[in-house]
């Protein structure tokens, strides 16, 4: 009796995570994302695609750093073919760099909008068109009713979408699958070498659509992510230069 | 099938068109003057002013003395340019070969045209009857030959439509003025007493040449049809065109939706058949208060899918203002480029840029936005932060470089560079700290420097020292120094980006 219960509770899970969006993963479907133990939090332990994500940002700091962790998830999604938009209001993404994240700048295409309230219509489109793998959507303002047109879109395309949020003053209440702060953090190299070292960011899962939220910290290395377990404060044995 | 012309003679162009703009001088004596060699000379007259025996030539003073109670209005030269111009592009609606024929006329070539209106009478009678209607005091004539039109619209009494091939009888009894000639080979003629063309049509070439010069013969074998003319249009046909004449004038959206479909429904058949794909579509719409508009869409992949077209020119329809009603509308595509008829996958394979589906998208957001805020960026083998991408908006090309991966490169960057405030421990050093709009960064690792050159054959200017810097808090920038340290100088340090 117990057993059948769990069964049904289970199943029941099962259900309201296809209600909210989420596909179970198709075969052949790029289900490895490099992520580790971040892509525990979230259903069916796999990075959602074909939903749309949240990226939170304060400083043109954390926005780099965001745009890093994009790039480098979007860079997977175009190992299995297709273009990638990004839409913005006022862009400062340097091309040349996004190779540096496994994306090679001439798939991609920038859209910039002059003005503010197109930003959202663009992306729309994109995000309804099926030859599109990845929406990039630089913006500032985003409200609920605008985040439910989004995931409506996506959810018949299955195109994923991130939604790169600058100058945030105010978190508000979104239908997106998953909130990402991305802070940078300060890099390590092996003890007593000068310089900078590889890309490394504080991640944070702020929310999760029947998920589990959390933080972790990745270094970006060989054109993959690798968590880094150790959290421990930089000696500050490091001589400058 | 003969070619078959038609001349249309403005016997009062400035004047009638002063009349149409003033109500008043309707019907009354008034003429243009012109100041030549110090007298002030006729140099257009109303029907009204030509019964007193005023003509174009006269001068105001001699004229005032036939009729004391004639207006005089200054002239302008080069107006009647002006004014054909503008009639012929509202003659376009007739026929799409309009030119304008100085001082006084248009011509226009009416193949094939006139059938779609029930005939050459019907017509010229509806085209001659809207130009009354405007106003203007018009004569017709109609012809194989652009010569002979030109004849007979300025030369004779009655018959203004000449049938196809009696173009030499026609001719016969006019006048020798009926032939384009300079006005001293006319007194020559008049002299000889050749009163008419039918007296000297059947001289030999080698004496009408001989006696009245080349011009003479050039002229008349034109009007005769055994000597070629040519027309030049006002404006040069496009190849593919469509057009659609409306039998009741349209102001509807749905009316004009539907003669929109229709109109692509045509072009993109015609396009198909010959392995074309249209790149850019104008639509033009011609009211009947004799205005017109246009609509533009332009395309980033050649395409004839008439849905794709027919959502790109809804975007506009918009704009679109039918005033009283639309009578005709034209769609133009002015270029167009061969299309590879690719098989159509039957699974959704998601390609590269050169997907269809993309491209049609980007038509979409280019027709709402603007062409230029799509941006695609290929490798250039240069080392200029500035110039290492170069924008393309050809969505096909491929990149010919590799992407440079060996050296670190920012995120973001920021265009132009920022100044800021940065202190080295010594010259040459990476700086210790830097203040950037007022917050103090203190610097923990850095890289650098990376010198890079400026390309001298683009512009003058000093070299950049980069720096790869981290502060305490984990934000990586990219600074630079601008040319040598140099303790004179006040500004050196720039902030050019964030690295992820």
């Amino acid at each position: 009796m117990a057993a059948k219960k769990q069964d049904i509770i289970a199943k029941l899970r099962q259900d309201i995570i296809t209600w909210e969006g989420f596909r179970p993963i198709q075969p052949g479907a790029l289900s490895n994302f490099g992520l580790g133990q971040l892509e525990n939090a979230f259903p069916n332990q796999v990075f959602p695609t074909g939903a749309i994500h949240e990226f939170l940002s304060t400083k043109p700091e954390e926005t780099s750093a965001c745009g890093g962790m994009i790039s480098g998830l979007v860079g997977k999604l175009l190992q299995q073919g297709g273009v990638c938009i990004w839409v913005s209001y006022t862009r400062r993404i340097y091309p040349p760099a996004l190779k540096l994240f496994g994306v090679d700048s001439d798939r991609v295409i920038f859209v910039d909008v002059p003005r503010q309230k197109d930003v959202l219509w663009v992306t729309e489109e994109a995000l309804k068109c099926e030859g599109v793998t990845a929406v990039i959507c630089e913006t500032h303002n985003f409200s609920l009713m605008e985040s439910r047109r989004l995931q409506l879109a996506v959810e018949h395309s299955q195109v994923t979408g991130f939604v790169l949020r600058k100058d945030v003053k105010a978190i508000t209440t979104t239908a997106c699958v998953a909130r990402w702060k991305v802070k940078p953090v300060r890099s390590k190299l092996r003890p007593g070498m000068p310089g900078v070292g590889h890309p490394r960011w504080n991640v944070e899962l702020q929310r999760v659509k029947n998920g589990r939220t959390g933080h972790w910290t990745f270094e970006w290395r060989n054109r993959n992510f690798h968590e880094v377990i150790d959290q421990q404060q930089l000696p500050d044995l490091r001589q400058y230069a | 099938m003969p070619k078959r012309f038609v001349s249309i003679w403005f016997r009062h162009l400035l004047t009638d068109r002063l009349a149409i703009r003033n109500s008043e001088l309707k019907g009354k004596a008034f003429v243009f003057v012109e100041v030549q060699r110090g007298r002030k000379v006729i140099t257009a007259t109303t029907a009204a002013a030509e019964q007193y025996g005023v003509v174009p030539g006269m001068t105001l003073t001699d004229a005032k003395a036939i009729t004391p109670d004639l207006l005089a209005f200054d002239g302008k030269p080069g107006r009647n340019e002006i004014l054909l111009k503008g009639l012929a592009e509202w003659c376009i609606r007739f026929t799409p070969l309009v030119a304008v024929d100085l001082p006084d006329g248009l011509l226009l070539d009416v193949t094939g045209c006139t059938q779609l209106r029930g005939g050459e009478r019907v017509w010229l009678k509806s085209l001659i009857d809207r130009l009354t209607e405007i106003g203007y005091d018009v004569r017709p004539g109609m012809a194989d030959t652009i010569g002979c039109a030109w004849g007979i619209a300025r030369c004779a009494k009655k018959g203004l439509i000449v049938a196809e091939g009696a173009h030499r009888n026609a001719i016969m009894p006019l006048p020798p003025s009926a032939l384009r000639l300079p006005f001293d080979l006319l007194l020559k003629l008049q002299n000889l007493g050749l009163y008419s063309i039918g007296s000297f049509i059947h001289f030999p070439k080698a004496v009408l040449r001989r006696r009245f010069g080349k011009d003479m013969v050039l002229r008349l074998y034109q009007a005769l049809g055994s000597e070629e003319e040519f027309l030049i249009p006002l404006r040069e046909p496009v190849p593919y065109c469509e057009r659609l004449p409306c039998l009741e004038p349209i102001r509807t959206r749905t009316a004009i939706e539907i003669a929109l479909q229709s109109l692509l429904d045509n072009l993109c058949k015609r396009l198909y058949g010959e392995g074309k794909g249209l790149r850019s579509a104008v639509l033009t719409y011609y009211r009947i208060d004799g205005k017109l508009g246009t609509i533009e869409i332009g395309t980033n992949h050649a395409t004839h899918r008439s849905t794709h077209l027919f959502k790109l020119f809804s975007l506009k329809l918009d704009t679109v203002a039918p005033g009283l009603g639309i009578e005709l509308f034209v769609l133009e595509a002015p270029s167009t480029d061969q299309v590879s008829d690719k098989q159509v996958d039957l699974w959704a394979n998601k390609n590269g840029t050169d997907d269809e589906v993309v491209a049609e998208l980007l038509d979409r957001v280019a027709g709402r936005i603007g062409k230029e805020t799509i941006h695609r960026y290929l490798p250039a083998e240069r080392f200029w932060p500035e110039r290492n991408a170069e924008a393309t908006d050809d969505l096909l090309k491929s990149p010919q470089t590799q992407w440079r991966t060996n050296k670190p490169r920012p995120l973001q960057l920021i265009v132009p560079p920022e100044p800021v405030e940065a202190m080295a421990r010594i010259p040459d050093y990476p700086p210790k700290q830097f203040i950037y709009k007022g917050k103090k960064h203190v610097i923990v690792g850095a890289d650098g420097p990376d010198r890079i050159e400026r390309e001298w054959w683009e512009e003058q200017g000093e070299h950049r020292d980069y720096y790869i810097v981290e502060d305490e808090d984990g934000g990586r920038y990219w600074l630079f120094r601008s040319g040598h340290y140099d303790p004179e100088k006040q500004q050196h340090w720039f902030i050019h980006g964030f690295f992820a």
